[in-house]
Formats: C-alpha cells, sequence, structure tokens
C-alpha cells in the first residue's frame, strides 16, 4: 500500500525511537486513518506485515481506541462532546441540534458522504464548553447559530 | 520569576497565534483562548501567550537554564531539590513527585525510561493543552531532568490522539530541541546523552492510568498491569520507568532554577507550588488560571470564576474532575489543596473544578458522569466492566421516572462494591462520584422516584438520552 511521502518518512522514523517495531502501531493507524479514511482491511494486512504482528493483533488493539474505525466515515467527522462540562453549558442541545441538521444519529454518516457524527467524551475543551472537534479542528463556546455557521462553512469547503 | 501575565498578553497573544497559524499549515481552528486573574501565581504559566514555541524565544524566557544547572547536580540532589520542593503529581494520585523518582533503582540491567503522561482526558480537565499549545520545551526540560535525576536517558512524551494540533507543536519543538543540541548525544556538551521522542494516542480515557499507558505505548490495547511490581521498578518494555503528567514534568525546571524552598512556599506544607485549575460549568468566567496550591474554593468560584451567572445559586461543585467526589455548596469553603480536600472526603485531583448551578439535575448529572465510564471502562476486569454497565443502566431508567426507591440503595450498594476491587482506579474514579451524589443529594434522587417527570427537566417529556455504541 502507498501512503503520502511524510507518512513513510515518519513511520520509519518512529521505528527508531522503540526497542520494539509493534510499539509505532497506535500513532501510525491514525495517521494511516487520516489518509484513507478508514482502517480497511488491505491497511490491516499491511500494518500487520509491516510490524510482525498477525491481523488478528492489529484489530485487537483497532477495537480497543474510539478514534481508530474499520468503518467508513464523512469527510468531516463532527464529533460533539457532551459531557459533563459541555453538559451543563448546553453541549446536548448542540448535539440535538446537528442531529436534526445533518439529519443523521450517533455515528451516522450523511448520504452525500459529506458529514458523520459523533458524540464524544470529553475532548479536553471544558473551560471552553460546549465544544466539538470537527475532524482534529475544536470549535468551543459553541451555540446552535455557531456550530450552524461551522457546518456550513465545512458544506462549503467540502462541495468546492 | 513571576511575570505580569496580564501585561503581556495583550502585546504577545496574537503575534503567538499568527506564529503558529503559518508553521501549522492548515490548522484552522482557534487556540484555546487564555484568562488571567490579579490572585494568579504564574510558574507553570509565565510563558503562556509569549511565543515560547518557538525555540529562540523559550531560550530568551530562561529556557533550557534549568537542564543546564540539572548537568551539574548530583541526580541524588536533583531528586532531593523536587523532593523538599513538595511538588505532587499533577495527574490526580499527588504523589510526591521526588519521591516516586527516588524509586528508581539506581542500577539497573535494563535501560531506564521517562515517560510524560499527556493523555489528558478526565473530563473537566484541560490544562495539560495549554501547557503544550503555550510551552512545550518547559515539558521537553522537565523530561531530561527527571532523567538526569533517575539515569535514564529516553523519554517519551505521550499526548492524546485527539490533540493532533499539539503533537505537530511538539513534534517540531523535539526537532528544534535537536538541532540546538538540548537532545540527543552529547547534550549541552556535558557528556550525557538523552533523546526524547513523542508519541500520540488514539482515543483511550484509560491510557491515563500509568500502566495502560505503557502498554498503549508498547502498541497494545490499554490495559491496566497487576501493581506490584510498580512501574518504577518494572515499566515500559521490563525497564524501571519514571510517569509523570505533563504539568508536574512542566513544574521541574522553575523548582530546579527557584529552589525548593521557593516552590514549597507557594502553598501550604506539603502541598508545594501552584495549580493550573480548570475552572468550568456554570460560571460566568471559566477557563484555566494558575492559582497557588491551597487557594480557597469559594473565592475560586466567586471571585476567580465570576461566579454563578443568571441568578442561580451554587448546587455542587466537582472539585477536581469527574472522578472526585462532589461537594455541596455548604462546603466549598475548603483550601484546595491534596490533604485538604482529603480530609472534605474528596479529592483535588486533576485540578478540574466543575460547578454545578441550581439548575442542574444531580441524577442526569450522575447518569452523564457513569456513562463516560462505563464507555471508557477497558472491560478487563469484572467489577469495572459490570459495575459501569449496571450502574449506567439503573441511573438510565431511574432519570426516566421509572426508578424505584430500592434502586437508591441498590446504586450505592453496587458503588461500594465497586472501590477497591478492580485492577486500575478506573472503577473506583466511577464508584466515588456516584457513592457522593446518592449520599449528598438523596432527596433528589428520591424526587425522580415512581414515575414522576425529572423536576429539573425542560419539557414535561423526557427524552431518553442517547446511549453510546
Amino acid at each position: 500500500m502507498r501512503f503520502s511521502d511524510q507518512f513513510e518518512q515518519r513511520f520509519s522514523e518512529m521505528l527508531t525511537h522503540y526497542p520494539t517495531k509493534r510499539s509505532v502501531l497506535v500513532p501510525t493507524l491514525l495517521y494511516a486513518q487520516d489518509e484513507i479514511g478508514y482502517l480497511t482491511g488491505e491497511a490491516i494486512t499491511e500494518f500487520a506485515r509491516r510490524l510482525d504482528l498477525t491481523e488478528l493483533e492489529v484489530r485487537n488493539v483497532i477495537s480497543y481506541y474510539s478514534m481508530l474505525t474499520t468503518k467508513s466515515r464523512g469527510k468531516y467527522n463532527v464529533q460533539i462532546c457532551t459531557n459533563i462540562s459541555c453538559m451543563l453549558r448546553g453541549g446536548e442541545d448542540i448535539f440535538q441540534h446537528c442531529k436534526k441538521k445533518l439529519g443523521i444519529g450517533h455515528k451516522g454518516t450523511t448520504a452525500d458522504g459529506l458529514f458523520s457524527l459523533e458524540e464524544v467524551e470529553c475532548i479536553g475543551a471544558c473551560s471552553w464548553a460546549p465544544a466539538a472537534q470537527v475532524n482534529y479542528d475544536f470549535h468551543e463556546n459553541l451555540t446552535p447559530e455557531k456550530i450552524d455557521k461551522t457546518l456550513d462553512e465545512y458544506k462549503k469547503k467540502g462541495t468546492q | 520569576m513571576i511575570i505580569d501575565f496580564r501585561l503581556l498578553i495583550e502585546d504577545h497573544g496574537t503575534s503567538t497565534i499568527k506564529n503558529q497559524k503559518s508553521t501549522i499549515k492548515n490548522r484552522q481552528s482557534k487556540m484555546a483562548s487564555l484568562v488571567s486573574h490579579p490572585d494568579e501565581v504564574r510558574v507553570v504559566s509565565k510563558r503562556f501567550g509569549q511565543g515560547a514555541t518557538s525555540i529562540d524565544r523559550y531560550l530568551e524566557l530562561d529556557g533550557y537554564k534549568a537542564v543546564q544547572k540539572a548537568l551539574g547536580m548530583q541526580p541524588d540532589a536533583i531528586v532531593n531539590e523536587v523532593k523538599n520542593s513538595g511538588l505532587r503529581g499533577r495527574g490526580g494520585a499527588g504523589f510526591n513527585t521526588g519521591l516516586k523518582w527516588s524509586f528508581v533503582p539506581k542500577q539497573s540491567p535494563k535501560p531506564k525510561y521517562v515517560l510524560c503522561n499527556g493523555d489528558e482526558s478526565e473530563p473537566g480537565t484541560c490544562k495539560d493543552r495549554l501547557i503544550f499549545e503555550h510551552d512545550p520545551h518547559a515539558v521537553i526540560e522537565g523530561v531530561v531532568i527527571a532523567g538526569l535525576a533517575v539515569g535514564s536517558h529516553t523519554g517519551y512524551i505521550y499526548i492524546r490522539g485527539e490533540y493532533r494540533y499539539l503533537s505537530e507543536i511538539m513534534q517540531k519543538a523535539l526537532k528544534d530541541a535537536y538541532a540546538r543540541g538540548f537532545l540527543g548525544k552529547n547534550i549541552l556538551g556535558s557528556g550525557y546523552d538523552f533523546d526524547v521522542y513523542w508519541h500520540g494516542g488514539a482515543g483511550a480515557y484509560e491510557v491515563g492510568e500509568e500502566s495502560a499507558l505503557m502498554e498503549s505505548l508498547e502498541g497494545k490495547r490499554g490495559i491496566p498491569r497487576v501493581r506490584p511490581p510498580f512501574p518504577a521498578v518494572v515499566g515500559l518494555w521490563g525497564g524501571p520507568t519514571v510517569i509523570n503528567n505533563a504539568e508536574t514534568l512542566a513544574s521541574v525546571p522553575p523548582i530546579i532554577l527557584g529552589g525548593a524552598e521557593w516552590y514549597a512556599a507557594i502553598g501550604p506544607p506539603k502541598n508545594g507550588g501552584t495549580r493550573l485549575f480548570c475552572l468550568s460549568g456554570n460560571l460566568a468566567r471559566p477557563g484555566v488560571y494558575e492559582l497557588p496550591m491551597g487557594y480557597n474554593l469559594k473565592k475560586m468560584i466567586y471571585e476567580v470564576g465570576g461566579g454563578i451567572p443568571n441568578s442561580r445559586k451554587l448546587k455542587a461543585v466537582v472539585p477536581g474532575g469527574s472522578s472526585t467526589p462532589c461537594l455541596t455548596a455548604d462546603e466549598v469553603d475548603v483550601s484546595m489543596d491534596f490533604d485538604s480536600l482529603m480530609k472534605a472526603g474528596s479529592m483535588l485531583g486533576s485540578g478540574g473544578v466543575v460547578v454545578l448551578d441550581d439548575s442542574t439535575c444531580i441524577v442526569k448529572f450522575a447518569l452523564r458522569t457513569m456513562k463516560f465510564y462505563q464507555h471508557e471502562s477497558c472491560g478487563w476486569c469484572i467489577p469495572c466492566r459490570e459495575g459501569t454497565d449496571w450502574l449506567k443502566k439503573t441511573l438510565t431508567r431511574f432519570h426516566a421516572g421509572g426508578g424505584l426507591k430500592k434502586d437508591i440503595d441498590n446504586i450505592q450498594y453496587l458503588a461500594e462494591n465497586m472501590l477497591g476491587r478492580t485492577f486500575c482506579p478506573l472503577g473506583d474514579a466511577a464508584a466515588m462520584p456516584t457513592i457522593a451524589f446518592v449520599k449528598k443529594f438523596r432527596k433528589e434522587f428520591e424526587d425522580h422516584l415512581e414515575g414522576k417527570p425529572c423536576p429539573f427537566e425542560k419539557e414535561a417529556a423526557i427524552e431518553q438520552l442517547p446511549v453510546m455504541a
């Protein structure tokens, strides 16, 4: 499988950082997922081969970490935090609002493949709650209007 | 040492943002906003908003001077300095850092490691994020000093996967530190070799637990290890390993430069220094404030945090992240240090102060807390896996109006039976707040009984909370 040069460079460099090969697995899977969208069977075979692991060992690791996925997702993964600090400041309303706006539920993907929605646990934005992450970008101190505008911007960017 | 931060933030704040925007491509999100209060004592946050992600700026602001000083000290002297400073683990456990370092055996056939825990995921906690964002070199410096103290030559900085932009900042900071000779072979011409590497997670609260953190770094599922042996003796790849929270490590360079006595004097006895308190919830001015250890909680809520908005009253405070037992409005006149909070029946934890006003339903809050622990339980040991699931189901039914009187005692009974019976503290973290909610707010649980709608819900019909997969 071919990944970007930057990926390959990071991968081979990271291999030199640890006494065991498999130590690179978790961050490598996440970087790989960022490039190919989700962890396909082909990718699992590839990293099992590169790191002298069985495919089952790779799958076991994937299933543990909530950011890693073997299912396809929208181009923009909208992750709304509803944990305590966000809940106290309207995080659940933001999540409900997104459900309505996008017409999908938790872990759903829109028909055009542009958005996925996820209710997530604490993302470390408690003092700027309610907060969300779209892919890796933080959006904080949200209101329904603010998330509307944010999603519209992503939609515009994604359909250009 | 202490800079009046309010004077600097306007000058440097915007330029920092510009600098970082140009270095981190494709990053659209704004940086988390900074706040300030006159009562703050800036030790860990003294470089926040001043562009210290740039190594040149960091060096201008006393950067890497502590490593230089530590290189001239005996390892035992470094350990003693940190021990005497009263610095206690900022991740939550509050163990004396110097003492922890002293447990690492001097001679070891296997390599020794330093592991920085930047998997910050305790709900209510968002402080390490600011350290990585504004002062990544301080963490690197802390790791190197810890390494010198215990005779290690390799360190890892583990950052949670959600903090991708911070991983980029850290990877660049490490590259810069190597380029300037602060890392790598023969650091600062001392003859001592020290490598520090970045490592990233991929979404798991449990990995913040020290033994699960090591499993994760070794490329496995983040499942806790049986202790003893403790990581200081058998850690990463079987080698002795020092594991400290990012804020703990960022506190080390100022201690080495300013001295143990100075640092200890900032806080009450045995609780040295400052703490980054993450104020969140129903407050007028939420934010991360660096206050002296032992700062009064009531003052923190009403003066630093600006009090409760919308003419609401205080109901409860979760003083140190979601796993710490709540305090009622009558219990907030307390000194925010490890020992005082322990005496008050709670914990200082990770510094996440979550404030609840009187419009909050405690049952719903308890349910949301439990939902989190149920989702994050690694499933390795039964009391935690089954206990959190059972409690979540009971609380869900209870909040929806299907509760029975005996459920109230049952919730407490279940939680009490998880305490101390799990491999790692996640089970305790789920049980402790739940017990406090039932004990301190029993009346609210009773108000939900026998099909009564939740008294706090805006509409009479309660939509069941979405259940996470």
